[in-house]
């Protein structure tokens, strides 16, 4: 992990404002900010980590837990909400036995999201599966890919 | 010099002033939660919102700068409506428990409940709830007390640059800090207690010790060191039960851990009251007159066997500068030697 | 077809590659090398879609152009492209039955294209192609021929307002930080298209990226400014990355960087992705958020262009208003100002979404009839239903009823109907469509997103959304209605930014125009359109049910029972209301009321 933080301090160090792309980066490498990558960068940049911890939280993107090997992120759009986003998550939520309140699944194989808008909407309800966008999503078309991950 | 009117009277300002702070200067009353004229300002309470002739919307007075030939109007019926909603909302997502809560008498909220004459509440709701306490020794944390107007915030940043805390989440969520939202962990100067408007922020040394009517209120200087920052002691049934200092004095309100919390050892029964001498290998009460006696004896004894540079004087900075003035003096001019040195040195 | 240029362009933007746009140019590459004809195969976005209903589901749309000839084909997948190489590029006989029909023409025939004038038509990962088509003349014309007084003074007179929500003249803005003190100035681009239900910036910059680019090198011209942003969503990764790439190009033409274009004009542009905010729409937080801080917005005065990033003067505008700085230089003022209104200039782009037949991005001039808009460019309503409502603006907006219809869509009459022409959303709604439940999707919406920096927003639209769930609970008091109208006018007036100060307006436009739907849910618990969950039962009506078993099937509760082919049941305690058996049913055996 060092080395990767080595890394990302040497792309961002003459760059003001950075932090935002720093964390960023530890997103992108780590899949979410571990706590020591926080404290490791707080201690070179002498910035306080109540600092980051901030900034972390006020961001939809940023996590502080790890996440699950499968990202599926259901756009909620004005767009997909008229055309029934709500029922896709509620089937997901069901079939993958995520309780309230969290989003990942207990063995960590499947994170379901929500992103306010992906800027699809012609193609409504948008479902993300692991980068890769499905338009026209229906609950059963979902079901199926979710089955074949598994 | 700017000239303009605020409620019908015609005021002069210097430029760069702040509509807020020219009220004020004039004496002329706007509620606030959120500003402290030694912070930047905020503008996240929404109490000062007045308005200005031309201006389409109501403006906050802590942000908007005067001009010439303004036209503020502080106080009216639809400024108020607005200004009841806010207290309104804010008790909404309050504990509302006054009567046991330790900042009753001295707090901004209830004033302000008071004031607008807010029994029921048109907007109850879901209301914050955290379980967790901080086990840190001096800060008692109750954060659903908190009103998120980021003074501790500010005043941990801006005049303290420690930056312990910082609003985490957002929305609704939105809370008041340290990093990963584990246990305070800072200078514990206790800036951040002064400055909230709430009870929120407490000293823990001071809960439960008094109410505010009970509280006789004694002007004092820090013995802590020279800098001689001015106290007000809190005292209750003749135990000072906290410290607080006034933002209009030499230091500006502002103390650090030691002046703001360390006064336990007033009333601590381990506290020398008369001088010590040891007999025998034991601490025996003596006299002031005794205990005198003994020093300049063996002050003397040692110069005139070793010579005067056997002898250092170390001061402390806890001393007035009066204080430490006579202290080398008396090295100096009664003992004969240069060896004197202070404790801030090291 | 010898001795014929061919060029066929595919559809490759966000919806083109995920309708399987990479797979139909692969198709043509392998079938046209087979068949041993030198053709260019062009990645183009186009973004004007026609015909949504499973358009971007099953196809792509693919331009073959033979001589400058142009036919356009419709729902193209990988195996139909060997039937078009062989009879239409072998032999000229263009594939009919997958042309595309007339309403695609009557979807274009009523716009008038600005700004995606070149999208659709230029390879956005190709500068030279931009170029070719007159792209970066702008730029050379005002920096070779013009001051930047007289760059400011046409984009004055052209009476371009921002794109972005407010409609602040853009020349006035440009003009404010020009004259501000000071060396150090900044333009920032803001891309961080946040409302739901708009992606003309995402489409823009996907499908002609170098149009922004050169837009803002003008503005910094204009302004004074040697330092770029773009601020812009890591949601839109096709965006991010079309951009990056226009970046270096443009760099390596000589037009962006030192001395541009061989002048002594210096100006560089960095890319800042967003993190996921949507409040760092606003001026004051984007700014925040650039300086890597929380993206909390903070109180005007004083002004961007007087203070702006790291406290210097800063011009921000949005992607689409600076995508129509070229053209405007490019063809003058006047030419510009002939479209629009007489307040509302120009053209403006739209996200024509929600219950509509052809969905997709439209470019129409300022105050055009919203009539035309919904039949003549969107051809009516999914299903013939009846309309009901088209809500522009998006969560700051509000919501346009059919009566309305015939109003004037520009930024004086929307205001004046209780919405905004705002960023250019436009979700077509129709009787199924309940604005009670609409009016809670977007206070949700910026309840989730208000920063908590002030006390109206951060607990007054917590406090509207708990009362609009318990009316779609049907849990609404009396009075509850006065209290969401007195709560939302308060919220408006007492908030800190714009967020705050517009979030009340879906709630203040749907009682407007629909209070009567609202007095139901409160008065009588029900739920006209049939969509607020708590409000609804669904029955089986027995003398329809064939005993299919389908809906019991689908159902996810197991809550419809019955043995086959006799009439089945729903067990009311276990029914979740999800209407998935609704939706089944092919005998209309299920009842929702």
């Amino acid at each position: 992990m060092q080395e990767r933080l080595e890394e990302i301090l040497k792309t961002y160090q003459e760059d003001e404002g950075n932090i935002i792309s720093i964390l960023q980066d530890i997103e992108e490498s780590f899949g979410y900010l571990p706590e020591d990558a926080i404290e490791w960068f707080s201690e070179r940049l002498d910035v306080p980590p109540a600092k980051f911890f901030g900034i972390a939280t006020f961001y939809a993107q940023f996590h502080l837990k790890p996440r699950g090997e499968n990202i599926i992120t259901t756009c909620c759009g004005t767009a997909c909400h008229v055309k029934g986003s709500e029922r896709l998550i509620s089937s997901l939520m069901r079939e993958l036995q995520i309780p309230t309140g969290e989003d990942t699944t207990e063995d960590r194989k499947f994170t379901v999201e929500r992103v306010n808008c992906v800027g699809a909407c012609s193609i409504a309800p948008v479902v993300i599966i692991n980068k890769e966008v499905y338009g026209k999503m229906t609950a059963d078309r979902l079901m199926k890919e979710i089955r074949r991950l598994k | 010099m700017l000239t303009l009117t605020i409620d019908g009277r015609q005021i002069e300002v210097k430029e760069g002033s702040t509509v807020l702070q020219a009220a004020r200067e004039h004496e002329i009353y706007i509620p606030t939660l959120c500003d402290d004229p030694r912070l930047e300002p905020y503008g996240g309470c929404r109490l000062c919102l007045v308005q200005i002739e031309g201006v389409p919307r109501p403006v906050t007075a802590c942000t908007t700068p005067v001009s010439e030939g303004m036209k503020v109007e502080t106080t009216n019926e639809y400024i108020e409506g607005l200004r009841r909603t806010v207290v309104e909302l804010i008790l909404s997502d309050h504990p509302n428990d006054c009567m046991v809560c330790e900042k009753a008498g001295d707090c901004t909220l209830q004033e302000l409940a008071y004031f607008y004459g807010l029994r029921e509440n048109r907007f109850r709701g879901e209301r914050r709830q955290y379980a967790k306490r901080d086990a840190n020794p001096f800060i008692e944390r109750d954060m659903e007390k908190c009103i998120l107007c980021g003074k501790c915030v500010r005043v941990c940043e801006e005049v303290q640059g420690v930056s312990a805390i910082e609003i985490a989440y957002r929305g609704f969520n939105a809370k008041v800090c340290p990093p990963f939202e584990k246990d305070l962990d800072c200078e514990f100067c206790g800036q951040c207690v002064s400055v909230c408007p709430t009870g929120a922020l407490m000293g823990k040394l001071s809960l439960g010790k008094g109410r505010q009517k009970d509280i006789k209120k004694v002007d004092t200087v820090c013995p802590y060191c020279g800098c001689g920052c001015n106290l007000t002691l809190h005292v209750a049934r003749n135990e000072v039960i906290r410290v607080s200092s006034s933002p209009e004095t030499l230091n500006e309100g502002w103390l650090c851990v030691k002046g703001r919390f360390g006064f336990k050892f007033i009333s601590s029964p381990e506290r020398l009251n008369t001088p010590l001498i040891r007999k025998n290998g034991r601490f025996e009460e003596v006299s002031w007159q005794e205990a005198l006696d003994h020093v300049a004896e063996r002050l003397g004894g040692i110069r005139d066997r070793y010579g005067p540079d056997a002898i250092a004087g170390l001061s402390s900075a806890r001393c007035t500068n009066e204080e430490n003035y006579l202290f080398q003096k008396f090295f100096r001019a009664a003992v004969g030697t240069n060896n004197v040195d202070h404790c801030a040195r090291y | 077809m010898e001795n014929s240029t061919i060029l066929i362009k595919v559809c490759m933007g966000t919806g083109g590659i995920a309708a399987g746009g990479t797979e139909v140019i692969s198709a043509f590459e392998k079938e046209l090398q087979a068949e041993g004809i030198s053709a260019a195969v062009e990645k183009h976005c186009s973004v004007h879609k026609v015909g949504c209903r499973g358009f971007c589901a099953r196809d792509v749309l693919v331009d073959v152009l033979i001589d400058g000839e142009k036919t356009t084909y419709e729902y193209i997948k990988p195996d139909m492209v060997s039937r078009i190489v062989k009879e239409h590029i072998l032999q000229g006989e263009a594939v009919q039955e997958w042309v595309v029909k007339d309403d695609y023409r009557t979807f274009h025939e009523k716009q008038r294209k600005v700004v995606l004038s070149d999208c659709g038509e230029v390879d956005p990962e190709d500068i030279g192609s931009y170029m070719e088509r007159g792209g970066y003349d702008a730029l050379r014309k005002v920096l070779t021929s013009m001051t930047p007084e007289e760059t400011i003074e046409v984009i004055k007179s052209s009476g371009l307002r921002g794109r972005g929500g407010a409609g602040f003249p853009t020349g006035l803005k440009w003009e404010f930080a020009r004259r501000a003190p000071g060396d150090t100035k900044y333009l920032i681009c803001n891309a961080d298209e946040g409302d739901p239900g708009a992606f003309m910036d995402r489409s823009i910059i996907e499908g002609n990226p170098h149009s922004v680019i050169e837009g803002m090198v003008i503005g910094a011209f204009s302004m004074g400014a040697h330092r770029g942003y773009v601020y812009i969503r890591a949601e839109y990764p096709l965006a991010v990355e079309r951009l990056r790439l226009a970046l270096e190009q443009a760099r390596k033409k000589g037009l962006l960087g030192e001395h541009i274009a061989g002048t002594e004009f210096s100006f560089d542009i960095k890319i800042k992705l967003g993190a996921g905010a949507f409040v760092c729409g606003e001026e004051t937080a984007l700014i925040a958020s650039i300086e890597g801080k929380r993206g909390m917005p903070r109180a005007k005065p004083p002004f961007p262009a007087q203070k702006g990033l790291w406290g210097k003067p800063t011009v921000i505008n949005n992607v689409e208003t600076l995508a129509n700085i070229p053209y405007i230089v490019r063809n003058g003022a006047g030419w510009f100002a002939q479209f629009g209104t007489e307040r509302s200039k120009g053209t403006k782009v739209f996200a024509l979404t929600g219950k509509i037949k052809n969905s997709g991005l439209i470019e129409v001039p300022l105050g055009i009839r919203l009539h035309e808009i919904v039949h003549d460019i969107g051809g009516g309503i999914e299903g013939d239903r009846k309309l009901k409502a088209v809500q522009t603006g998006g969560p700051s907006g509000g919501c346009i009823p059919a009566e309305m219809i015939e109003i004037p869509v520009d930024y004086e009459s929307l205001a004046e109907a209780g919405s905004i022409v705002g960023s250019g959303g436009m979700v077509v709604m129709d009787e199924t469509d309940c604005m009670v439940n609409i009016a809670k999707y977007f206070l949700e919406f910026t309840q989730a997103e208000s920063c908590g920096k002030c006390v109206p927003c951060r607990i007054g639209t917590k406090r509207l959304l708990e009362i609009l769930t318990r009316i779609t609970d049907g849990r609404g008091r009396p009075g509850d209605i006065e209290l969401l109208e007195s709560l939302s006018n308060d919220v408006r007036a007492a908030s800190l930014c714009g967020l705050g100060q517009t979030a009340p307006n879906p709630v203040l436009s749907t009682l407007r125009y629909f209070k009567a739907e609202y007095e139901a849910h409160v008065h009588e618990k029900r739920c006209p359109a049939g969509v607020c969950k708590n409000l609804l039962t669904y029955t089986i009506l027995e003398e329809f049910c064939t005993g299919c078993t389908m809906c019991a099937r689908v159902c996810p509760a197991n809550a419809i029972v019955g043995e086959r082919k006799t009439p089945h049941r729903i067990i009311q305690d276990i029914c979740i209301k999800c209407g998935a058996c609704f939706e089944t049913c092919k005998f209309k055996a299920i009842k929702k009321g």
